[in-house]
């Protein structure tokens, strides 16, 4: 017997400001191997042609359809009904500014957080169209793109007690991106620059270590390792700094 | 009215559009990108394979060069394609792919020492030397002489686009995303920006540049059945065909992928099938060796496709509620292999069919993929038709794949286009004094603003944009898939005529306020019909068989009357394009002959 499902779907339009925000009840009958992106796709064209929800590639590695599915952030295109009771409730992610109904604006946020860690390799060489590329062991450049999987969802963000109670908080996200490039032999920043970006509260002393970010990431990223790793290296750094300021005070 | 006014403008942020940016940015020049969704989730991400270029460092690339890659890219495309244009894509991919080597994508390496790999199911072994430890390795990939495409893992699209953001984000390209250009500006003979419609707000603005350029990937999303991502549904083709001047080039030319899963046509890579991967059929024989004995699996995705069709045709499908389709093998690969370098396919498998690729058999069939045609451009990327209006990437048909192009370089192209693009534009713009009509950027804005007024009072009627995207899929997929036909392609023209005056009147259902959803589809649901008219009008037009393009009523492929490129433009009022040819390369390298596989026969020049 297959089911029928009832969506609740929180539903707000800020450019519609006259009609306030609300929860909307919609019914669907389930079909074998239902996904939320077929669902979704159907109500807007069969019930309301209005509903505002994001997908993209709708395959697990875009990231654009990060929602909150019966309180728990994660994409909406693997997300099969099957897995799901009969009464499903769908939010926007929180901690991004809201577009409409499901749909939240991560691209400004994760644009500030990559100008923020300068998500770029810093090096001072030249580029030489007629050179040999420079070699980099294979194991290497596995363990970097390794790291470099992340599809900025926001899923980890949205998850993240420090993130929904400081907005300048870098979040696991980026703080993944930057023990990639501590990682990369091709950036050239030294671990004190590195420092001056996430040695705060902003970095990696906001971090409450609730784990939220690890348990609901759609790509299984070690995103706690990773956080462990810089807050060792960091203070590590911290030290031999503080230590090179007081030798320099009695000099 | 917003205004914004920038040297170049991208309409698109992929890979092609951010690397022409990236090349004027560098030059001094400001650069806006323009992006209907975060520039990271452009449709450039989900390229698995990789990217080709004649580097020659692995084992099975030995001996490789850019006139192999030359050789194999042109018999990819039947001929079909411009062979300057060709030769210039082939000689700058080996310093285009150092080039993101240098900005950071963590390509694959050489690793020295002996290895295994697997080919139609065998166990081979191969040496790679030390000498080449650290470089730069690659991967088998169909229609290819050599191991030529470059990877990371199964995430190359990913890794490249990422990197790529990242430069254009330290060289200070601004990129504007959820918003989306619903018209070209232009006075008939110059192009001056866009008009854009903000995703986030609804409001219009407008964008003036000195050069823009339309780099919006591909318009498969007039499939039903498409492995490309929701955004991919032609607006960029859209905008340039309403100019009535810019034409499209070989739109008749569309490339189904051999394997899209079932049912969601989700694409796993033809590194499935390069590292090894075969297909099989209901009884699990595999089948491909009986009709490419040479090539078999690693063939040209268009013969595999269409020997894939034909196979289920003779009753060899695996039955199922969503059709026929055949298996892809991939178990002997080693469960290390599926959970590194395929690791993709490996995520794909278990989150959307629930099953293990390590052990068991993945379901799949031909899926519409790839636009070989698009904005038709000259060697320098300049559109024809227009001033100061350029393409690059799958947008357009700048034209180095003819009517077939091999895996591994498209996602090559973006960035090879882009490179090279970007410096014609460079050129350009140093040259360049821009004046902007105020009566004609007025014009343009009003008609926009008609257009929007007229969907949300439903002053033209209330047909539903849903309603007649649904008609277009059926129209489409029965009359101009992989095999076509006179009757069917006759039958599929005139429903999608009579679905062009439907899309006409159509009116919202919904208020239409801010960034509403069913306004982003009438806004251009006109427009996609159009863009199916280009391509079924365009096979019922070319009487022969060229690469995708399969015509059972005409199987020969016929260089005496078709080694041309079909141009379609679209004056303002008609009912069909208006369709041109030109020669489909001014130069030969390599004159026409026989691909070496996909049998067929040729009526020479």
């Amino acid at each position: 017997m297959s089911r029928i499902l009832t969506f609740n779907i929180f539903r707000y339009n800020p450019q519609d400001p006259g009609t306030p925000p609300r929860m909307d009840r919609f019914m669907l009958d389930e079909t074998d191997r239902m996904t939320l992106f077929i669902a979704l796709n159907r109500i807007r064209e069969e019930q309301d042609p209005s509903l505002m929800f994001d997908f993209c590639c709708r395959a697990g590695i875009c990231g654009a359809c990060g929602m909150v599915i019966n309180g728990r952030p994660g994409l909406a295109c693997h997300t099969k009904t099957k897995d799901l009771p009969e009464t499903i409730t769908l939010m926007p992610l929180p901690a991004f500014k809201l577009v409409g109904d499901l749909s939240v604006d991560t691209g400004t946020w994760f644009r500030e957080m990559y100008q923020k860690v300068e998500s770029w390799v810093h090096t001072s060489k030249e580029f030489d169209p007629a050179a040999l590329e420079e070699r980099m062991d294979n194991g290497l450049a596995e363990e970097i793109y390794e790291l470099e999987r992340c599809i900025e969802c926001g899923c980890c963000v949205a998850a993240c007690g420090t993130a929904l109670i400081r907005p300048d908080f870098l979040g696991a996200v980026g703080l993944n991106r930057i023990a990639r490039f501590i990682l990369d032999p091709r950036d050239e920043r030294t671990d004190k620059e590195y420092f001056e970006i996430v040695g705060n509260d902003q970095g990696i002393f906001g971090c409450m270590g609730l784990l939220g970010c690890e348990d609901v990431c759609p790509k299984g990223l070690p995103l706690q390792d990773q956080l462990g790793m810089l807050r060792r290296k960091m203070a590590f750094t911290a030290l031999k700094s503080l230590v090179g300021k007081h030798k320099h005070a009695h000099k | 009215m917003q205004t914004i006014y920038s040297d170049l403008l991208c309409i698109g942020a992929g890979l092609a559009g951010e690397r022409v940016a990236i090349e004027a940015a560098s030059a001094g020049f400001d650069a806006v990108c323009l992006s209907i969704v975060p520039a990271r989730r452009s449709h450039s991400s989900a390229a698995q394979g990789g990217m080709q270029a004649a580097l020659g460092n692995c084992a099975m690339g030995e001996g490789d060069g850019p006139d192999v890659h030359f050789a194999d890219t042109v018999k990819g495309s039947d001929w079909g394609c411009d062979q300057e244009v060709a030769r210039l894509f082939v000689d700058t991919a080996p310093i285009v792919m150092r080039e993101l080597a240098a900005w950071g994508v963590p390509w694959n390496r050489v690793v020295p020492g002996e290895s295994k790999y697997f080919k139609g199911g065998k166990e081979f072994t191969k040496v790679e030397k030390k000498e080449k430890e650290g470089l730069i390795t690659a991967r088998a990939f169909g229609g290819t002489a050599k191991w030529r495409t470059c990877y990371t893992s199964d995430g190359t699209g990913h890794t490249v686009l990422y990197t790529m953001d990242n430069r254009a984000a330290q060289l200070g390209v601004v990129v504007h995303d959820r918003v989306e250009a619903i018209s070209l500006i232009h006075d008939g003979t110059r192009c001056m920006g866009a008009v854009v419609r903000c995703l986030k707000t609804g409001d219009l603005r407008v964008y003036l540049a000195k050069a823009t350029l339309i780099a919006s990937g591909g318009f498969g999303r007039i499939y039903r059945e498409s492995t490309n991502a929701v955004i991919n549904d032609g607006g960029g083709h859209v905008i340039a065909l309403d100019t009535g001047v810019v034409p499209l080039g070989n739109m008749e030319a569309v490339q189904f992928h051999p394997t899209g899963i079932v049912p969601t046509d989700i694409l796993v890579t033809e590194g499935c099938r390069g590292d090894g991967g075969t297909l099989l059929d209901v009884n699990e024989n595999r089948f491909m060796p009986e009709y490419e004995p040479d090539k078999a699996e690693l063939a040209s995705r268009d013969v595999v496709s269409r020997w894939m069709t034909v196979h289920m045709q003779k009753g060899f499908g695996v039955k199922s509620p969503y059709g026929d389709h055949l298996w892809l093998d991939i178990r002997h690969l080693g469960i290390d292999h599926i959970r590194t370098k395929l690791r993709e396919v490996d995520e794909i498998c278990k989150s959307f069919l629930g099953i293990d690729p390590a052990y068991q058999l993945i379901p799949v069939r031909p899926t519409q993929h790839y636009s070989m045609g698009g904005v038709r451009t000259n060697k320098d990327g300049a559109a024809y038709g227009l001033a100061g209006l350029f393409s690059a990437g799958e947008s357009a048909c700048w034209d180095m794949h003819g009517f077939n192009r091999l895996g591994g370089n498209s996602l090559a192209e973006t960035v090879v286009a882009g490179n090279i693009i970007g410096k014609k534009v460079v050129d350009y713009l140093k040259g360049c004094e821009a004046i902007f009509n105020s009566k004609v950027v007025d014009a343009a804005v009003a008609k926009q603003a008609a257009r929007i007024t007229a969907l949300r009072n439903r002053s033209n009627g209330s047909e539903s944009a849903y309603a007649v995207r649904e008609a277009m899929f059926d129209a489409i997929m029965k009359g101009a898939g992989i095999f076509r036909n006179e009757k069917d392609l006759t039958e599929c023209v005139e429903t999608l005529q009579a679905l062009h005056e439907r899309a006409g009147r159509v009116g919202l259902k919904s208020n239409g306020v801010g960034p509403n959803p069913e306004l982003t589809l009438a806004l251009k649901i006109q427009g996609m019909v159009k863009l199916a008219l280009c391509v079924a009008y365009g096979a019922l037009k070319r009487t022969e068989s060229r690469g995708s393009h399969t015509r059972e009523d005409f199987p020969e492929r016929n260089d005496r009357d078709w080694l041309n490129r079909t141009l379609a433009t679209w004056p303002e009022g008609a009912s069909l394009p208006e369709l041109s040819y030109e020669a489909a390369t001014k130069v030969f390298e390599i004159p026409p002959g026989d691909r070496g596989y996909g049998g067929g026969k040729i009526i020479s020049a």
